[in-house]
């Protein structure tokens, strides 16, 4: 199977006052298209930053990262913009709702940004609604939504470009333990159903021991890559 | 580019914020109202006085000279057309008999054929007839309405008493201004010599209006009375010239009043700016959500781009419509300056220009924080967005941004004045403005970090932080509000100013009345009664009337024929009234030379005594001899030395002053200065004398002033009625900067009030935040009107500025009172609701 990710030699360093803070440092790894992935560590250990260059958010100071075989180095802004919107889902910790935007609003934006067709995408978003159990709230404003509401509709957001990858930054880490259990097996079951690549990063153990695998990240470097069927693998 | 998408994301994200977008809307809406209501007035009035062109004179040509015309000039004219009608001018005592009332008035003699373009209106409509028949005469309606009089009460002119026929309404050419200065009475020329006024010192004015016959080519006329000019010295204006005159003050007026409107529409540029700024801000985490789906940055930037421009639209258009319906107002508001009847009509021109500078000023303005839009980074989403929005543009971004600004600003100032010095000068002085109230503005931030008191209680603490911390409004007020006091205050004190020169009523050594025209065997007379009155005269002046003969000794004609002189024709052709003394008065400094008191010895020049301001006019200097004709006599004088003279007194001055001893013996008047103690005195003895003695004109000094109050407070109120748009938007501007910061006092607010804080503590840090702001913005806008007054009074009045420290004062209280009125009001609601609905209601 291939990889649909792809890292190399990635390095990430910030100025902080005169002080060069090396946050990542020199990671290397493959995910392949199909699986799911969790990125652990403790807090500051750079896991979310790792995971804004994985989706090309954010530019490293070093290295690679290659996406569907796309090296997104030498893309501009737009382009990696573009290659978001036709591969890429997002899921973050903070829900990251348009607050203007009604909940099926919020749920259009990827294809309507591609031209599509209005009505057929709202038909998709409602059916995406529908399955994250949101069908008699699609008219409501982000505020008149809760926790885990508002998080359903970023993940019927995620999905509605029938994304090749998904990457989510703690789903469940500003939910209550309930909602974040539905919350991640609402995650898990769409990424079977439409057998998307996962990458989640979280420091909730449990929630990565649903992964087939795990990778820990300490102090900005990989601490240990384990594949769930296969022994510990130590970089 | 899918621009379907942004445009439906322009409208969605635009739907729950379009209470905080009308706000910006408004600063555009009175700016483009401004705009619009002035220049449409403005094409309305240039096409009236198209239109009534021929009616600006009354007639295709007006020839005026201060003596009977020469024969030659009156042939030529003869020659031109046999349509022509005389008039004779000039400015006498006019007694009320009814009233006992005198007052100091323009006399036309009119013989009937004027006007023949347009007509005296006069109340009742046939008395501009019947005035002629029944002898009668026309008075101005103020004074009828002022005194109480009505047609059939009668007017003294001299040694006549007329009936009044009527009340003038309107002459032809002449706006209602032309009447503060005394009233206007029309008399039967036929008969005129009777009132006695004619040969007595009185300055005439003769006038002959011409029809021309159909066929007459008015530049022939006009060239061929250019020649005869050069000769025979008498003025003469035409259809063409009297509109350019009139067309060129009207459009002098318009562009100072575009140009103060057009403030209005930068105060709302700059509010336009400052509120995207703060809408931006707030869409940081949209924009950032929106990158990582997918948008590109173009896209994310229309979305706002698009927001902005509609604003602006709907703003420009809403302005539009109400600056038409201002444009009504306009009209009664300058009435009393404009020589014509005003037409309305809806000028197209006007509103599509005000709507397109009106979306061109918010998309300009806004430009700022739209392309820093372009460069918010996906990134956003996973960290915090707490991001400086002007910090992510590169240093050459924004200096060919203010470029834009800059360019927009004189190229629409140029389009406006055309003139692109003056354009130059106004980009550079409101750039200027602006700069010294950004630079305050961070002097304030700074200072208030940097001092703040350790001391002091807690509300005093917040209130001060509440300058300096982020999302503060402290530059946003200061600029807009800082702008409109700058601007208001220097029409105020200008205004204060101009008419401080001329407030000499209290001064007890001045005197308040000044009679002139006295003859030599009135004068003794004259005296008595001031005297038989309980009062005091303070001068009596005699006055000898005489023209140049020869400057430097070459002859008059030779020196006016000289088109390379740099002497003004004006001070060579006068009349000129002067007198003799055997000293300096009071209103007189030695500049230079010798003033010579008297001499006995009349076989050699007389040494006399020159005004500086006439010695540059008649280009002459200390030595040079000047052969005057004094009624016939030619008599030799150099200039033995110069004076400066101050003006702004009610005493009479004189350009040329001759020591004693030689002009004794000519024909002479005098003038009388008198200090009377009351309005009631000075009536009574002006009465008398204008009854014993009717050629004599008294100058009531009280009068004068409130004459000339009055004349400048209709100016001032045209002025500060356009200037007030400035004033209405900067407080839009304002409300608008604290409805955009609303959200974050708000959750302070609450948390305040979460954390146990009681209301009127929260209230309080709220009110010290506003005074203070209220204070500093007064006070910097104060500041720097002092300074344009203070230069425009040195380089454009040569006033020295005494600034009005009431004025000041006043004002200062008005602006804080409003700003914390404001400022409280953006907050209602909150000190009173529990913190948890408050916050469900904004959304927090």
């Amino acid at each position: 199977m291939s990889n649909i990710l792809q890292v190399n030699n990635l390095t990430r360093e910030f100025k902080s006052g005169t002080k060069l803070l090396t946050v990542v440092n020199n990671i290397n790894f493959g995910i392949e298209d199909g699986t799911t992935c969790a990125i652990v560590g403790p807090s500051g250990s750079g896991k979310t930053t790792l995971l804004g260059l994985c989706a090309g958010l954010d530019r490293p100071t070093s290295g690679e990262v290659i996406l569907r075989e796309v090296n997104l180095n030498p893309l501009s802004e737009d382009e990696r913009a573009s290659v978001r919107n036709k591969h890429v889902g997002f899921v973050f910790q903070t829900f990251q709702l348009v607050p203007t935007l009604t909940a099926i609003e919020n749920v259009m934006v990827p294809l309507e940004l591609r031209g599509e067709a209005t009505k057929q995408v709202r038909e998709r978003a409602k059916e995406l609604l529908s399955e994250v159990g949101l069908a008699d709230r699609t008219h409501h404003y982000p505020t008149q939504l809760s926790g885990g509401e508002q998080q359903r509709v970023a993940i019927a957001r995620a999905f509605i470009n029938d994304p090749k990858i998904l990457f989510a930054d703690e789903p469940t880490g500003n939910l209550d333990t309930e909602t974040g259990e539905y919350i991640e097996n609402l995650i898990f079951n769409l990424n079977k159903k439409q057998q998307t690549t996962l990458v989640l990063v979280t420091h909730d153990l449990e929630l990565a021991d649903k992964c087939d695998r795990i990778i820990k990240i300490k102090n900005g470097k990989v601490d240990a890559d384990i594949l769930k069927n296969q022994p510990e693998v130590i970089s | 580019m899918s621009w379907s998408w942004v445009l439906k994301m322009a409208w969605r994200d635009s739907r729950s914020n379009r209470r905080k977008l009308f706000l910006y809307m408004a600063a555009i809406i009175v700016g483009v109202a401004a705009q619009v209501a002035i220049t449409s007035f403005r094409v309305n009035l240039n096409s009236s006085i198209n239109d009534q062109a021929k009616e600006l004179l009354g007639a295709d040509l007006e020839v005026e000279r201060n003596a009977e015309f020469q024969p030659e000039l009156q042939a030529y004219l003869d020659s031109v057309s046999a349509e022509h009608s005389k008039m004779l001018s000039f400015t006498s005592m006019a007694l009320f008999p009814e009233t006992g009332t005198t007052r100091l008035s323009q006399i036309s003699a009119m013989d009937g054929g004027f006007p023949y373009y347009g007509s005296i209106e006069t109340e009742p409509t046939t008395a501009v007839d019947t005035y002629l028949e029944e002898y009668g005469a026309l008075v101005d309606k103020t004074i009828l309405n002022q005194l109480e009089l009505v047609p059939g009460d009668s007017i003294k002119v001299g040694l006549i008493t007329y009936k009044i026929s009527g009340a003038i309404i309107e002459v032809p050419g002449q706006s209602m201004a032309s009447t503060f200065f005394g009233p206007r009475v029309i008399i039967p020329l036929d008969g005129v010599e009777n009132t006695g006024l004619l040969e007595r010192g009185s300055r005439l004015e003769h006038k002959t209006y011409l029809k021309y016959p159909a066929g007459t080519d008015p530049k022939v006329v006009e060239e061929r009375l250019d020649k005869m000019n050069d000769i025979l010295d008498f003025r003469f204006d035409d259809v063409a010239e009297r509109q350019e005159e009139v067309g060129e003050a009207i459009s002098q007026l318009s562009n100072f009043l575009n140009l103060i409107g057009f403030i209005a529409l930068l105060l709302g540029g700059i509010g336009v700016a400052s509120s995207i700024f703060v809408y931006v801000r707030q869409k940081i985490s949209t924009v950032a959500v929106l990158r990582c789906v997918g948008a590109s940055s173009n896209q994310t930037m229309a979305i706002y781009l698009i927001q902005a421009s509609s604003m602006g639209f709907v703003g420009a258009f809403i302005g539009a419509l109400l600056g038409t319906l201002i444009q009504l107002y306009l009209p009664i508001l300058v009435q009393d300056f404009i020589p014509v009847d005003i037409e309305l009509f809806i000028s197209w021109g006007s509103v599509f220009t005000g709507v397109l500078t009106g979306v061109a000023i918010s998309i300009i303005f806004a430009l700022f924080p739209l392309i820093a839009v372009r460069k918010i980074s996906p990134l956003f989403t996973l960290r915090s967005a707490e991001v400086n929005l002007s910090k992510l543009l590169s240093i050459p971004t924004r200096v060919i941004l203010y470029g834009v600004i800059g360019i927009s600003i004189t190229g629409y100032a140029w389009f406006m004045l055309n003139d692109l010095v003056a354009a130059l000068f106004f980009t550079l002085g409101f750039a200027v403005c602006l700069l010294l109230l950004a630079g305050f503005a961070v002097l304030v931030m700074k200072a208030s970090r940097k001092f703040m008191p350790t001391g002091w209680s807690y509300e005093w603490r917040q209130g001060l932080a509440n300058l300096y911390r982020p999302n503060n409004q402290t530059s946003t007020l200061l600029l807009t509000f800082g702008l409109g006091v700058t601007l208001i205050s220097s029409l105020y004190l200008t205004q204060d100013m101009l008419l401080g020169t001329i407030n000499f009523e209290g001064e007890d050594q001045l005197p308040n009345l000044a009679l002139f025209d006295i003859q030599y065997d009135q004068n003794s007379g004259v005296n008595d009664i001031i005297e038989e009155n309980g009062l005091q005269v303070m001068q009596n002046v005699p006055i000898v009337t005489m023209r140049l003969q020869s400057v430097k000794n070459i002859p008059l004609e030779e020196v006016l024929a000289d088109t390379s002189r740099n002497a003004r024709r004006w001070a060579l052709t006068r009349e000129y009234r002067s007198t003799y003394r055997d000293s300096l008065v009071d209103t007189e400094t030695l500049e230079s030379g010798e003033f010579i008191a008297s001499v006995t010895d009349m076989s050699s020049p007389v040494p006399i005594s020159v005004s500086s301001d006439l010695m540059e006019d008649l280009d002459i200097a200390l030595g040079d001899s000047i052969v005057w004709d004094v009624q016939g006599i030619p008599i030799e004088s150099y200039v033995a030395s110069t004076r400066t003279i101050n003006w702004q007194t009610p005493q009479p001055n004189f350009f040329v002053v001759f020591p004693a001893g030689v002009l004794e013996p000519a024909p002479q008047f005098f003038a009388t200065t008198v200090r009377t103690s009351s309005p009631e005195a000075s009536l009574a003895v002006q009465q008398q004398i204008v009854q014993t003695y009717p050629n004599v004109s008294a100058i009531d000094v009280g009068q004068v002033i409130s004459t000339i109050r009055e004349f400048l407070d209709k100016v001032t109120f045209v002025i500060q009625f356009i200037g007030l748009f400035s004033i209405v938007t900067g407080l839009i501007v304002l409300a608008g900067s604290a409805a955009t910061s609303r959200f974050q006092r708000i959750r302070e607010a609450v948390l305040l009030r979460t954390l146990g804080a009681k209301q009127n503590q929260v209230i309080k840090i709220q009110v010290i935040e506003y005074v203070i702001l209220g204070i500093m913005a007064a006070l910097i806008g104060l500041i720097l009107s002092l300074g344009a007054s203070a230069l425009l009074g040195y380089f454009y009045f040569d006033i020295k500025f005494i600034p009005n420290f009431a004025i000041l004062g006043t004002e200062v209280v008005i602006l804080v009172i409003l700003v914390v009125t404001i400022g409280l009001l953006n907050t209602r609601g909150v000190h009173t609701k529990p913190p948890l609905e408050i916050l469900r209601a904004e959304g927090l």
